[in-house]
């Protein structure tokens, strides 16, 4: 089967760079999936699960914000942070939901516009964590 | 002539001085390989972003963006990035020098500047003066994207409301381990970046955009802030270290001029010492032969 090759960049560096069969990512209007030979193609990325299959397998990472870009069967994710499902924690990640919760409803309170963009944000990356936790295990 | 034991003393004192100032040197040259690894790390990521960017930006409008809005100059904000600790060398001072200069230059021309310190260096020094506005310390030795984030998210904010018109940043930029020069950077409006001639026109064309490129810039706009902040803050951890490094050496250097005076001058008095003690003896002899 044809493939592309999937490269995943972030600040602290590359996350993974290798070819596969499909990719499935979070996009600017909902999910959307790459095979090989797409056409270039350029959008932005939410706050949430990547996933790629290589070998039967499928494989999924939590990615936030950023935008992707496919061209000469290459699909390259520039994002904030990238995390395989398999090494989150999810102790952490919940704590991390609670706290955020917590948070935006303080904000809520106070009306404070961007401690709630700010707290909304860490909720959906928490969220985002526990559901590709969630979905590399099974 | 100083006694032989003050300056024993004095000797042992500089040794005291030199171990700590080579251990010093030691920690700034292995923490300054983790933060050039730190710089290599965030190379390509930055790369494609400028790539991305400028080929974005090429046929744009950029005057509804609230990121890239130009407008008449009546206050600046100052961006300085320090460390947090010194010991380096005139690192810190010379960043703080700039920074000055640019605010009076402002200033004079009747603009409102305010600041904004990360690292504490800065913090101490622009407190006095009043005009800082909001300060980010101790966490140079630590930071991580999420920081950088943060600080661009207030600025820019701050920038949206009206505050500020023009933000610039100044920081140190590692350019070798010899040498880190102050650097100022336009941070706000962002301009568009000049896309390569040829190559990336034909690209643009050809690509499918979702949603549409002025809606793309609006996200990618604020995370290439992140992308500078964060940048200037990598500079300023690798610079901070590599002057220490320098620093330290030229103090260990020092320490070993010193210790090499004070035992001259030890062996000196010592000899005098041991002299007199010789002359008093054949004296005595003397005396009783008589």
């Amino acid at each position: 089967m044809a493939q592309i090759h999937l490269e995943v960049v972030t600040p602290t560096g590359p996350v993974i760079s290798d070819d596969v069969d499909i990719v499935t990512a979070p996009g600017y209007g909902g999910e959307f999936g790459v095979l090989a030979n797409h056409a270039p193609f350029l959008s932005t990325i939410k706050t949430g699960t990547l996933s790629f299959k290589k070998d039967k397998q499928n494989k999924f990472l939590m990615v936030s914000g950023g935008f992707s870009e496919v061209s000469n069967n290459k699909i390259t994710f520039l994002v904030e942070s990238a995390e395989f499902g398999h090494d989150i924690d999810v102790d952490r990640a919940m704590l991390a939901k609670e706290r955020a919760e917590k948070r935006l409803a303080q904000a809520m309170q106070q009306s404070e516009k961007i401690n709630r963009t700010r707290a909304e944000a860490a909720l959906q990356r928490a969220m985002a964590r526990l559901r590709t936790a969630e979905q590399a295990r099974r | 002539m100083p006694g032989l034991k003050d300056v024993k003393n004095k000797i042992q004192g500089v040794k005291k001085t030199s171990q700590i100032t080579k251990a010093m040197n030691m920690v700034a040259s292995a923490k300054l390989r983790g933060a050039q690894d730190k710089m290599e790390r965030f190379r390509p990521y930055s790369q494609k972003f400028a790539a991305a960017m400028s080929n974005l930006s090429g046929g744009m409008d950029a005057g509804n963006l609230p990121l890239m809005e130009v407008r008449s100059v009546q206050a600046v904000e100052i961006v300085v990035v320090t460390s947090d600790r010194g010991l380096c060398g005139s690192f810190n001072s010379n960043i703080i020098s700039t920074a000055e200069k640019l605010m009076r230059k402002y200033e004079a021309e009747g603009k409102k500047v305010s600041i904004v310190c990360i690292g504490k260096k800065a913090h101490q020094y622009f407190r006095k003066t009043g005009k800082v506005r909001v300060s980010f310390t101790d966490i140079m030795g630590t930071f991580q994207m999420f920081n950088a984030r943060e600080i661009s998210m207030d600025i820019a904010e701050n920038f949206m409301v009206g505050e500020s018109d023009e933000v610039r940043l100044v920081y140190g930029k590692f350019h070798s381990i010899a040498v880190q020069r102050p650097e100022v950077e336009e941070l706000l409006p962002i301009k568009p970046l000049e896309s390569e001639e040829g190559t990336t026109a034909e690209i643009t064309g050809a690509y499918t955009y979702e949603p549409e490129p002025a809606e793309i810039m609006e996200v990618l706009l604020p995370l290439y802030m992140n992308v500078q902040v964060y940048h200037a803050m990598l500079e300023v951890g690798a610079s901070e270290h590599a002057a220490r490094m320098t620093a330290m050496d030229n103090a260990t250097n020092a320490c070993k001029d010193m210790i090499h005076d004070l035992t001259q001058l030890y062996n000196k008095a010592r000899q005098a010492a041991i002299t007199s003690d010789l002359m008093d003896i054949v004296g005595g002899a003397e005396a009783l032969k008589g």
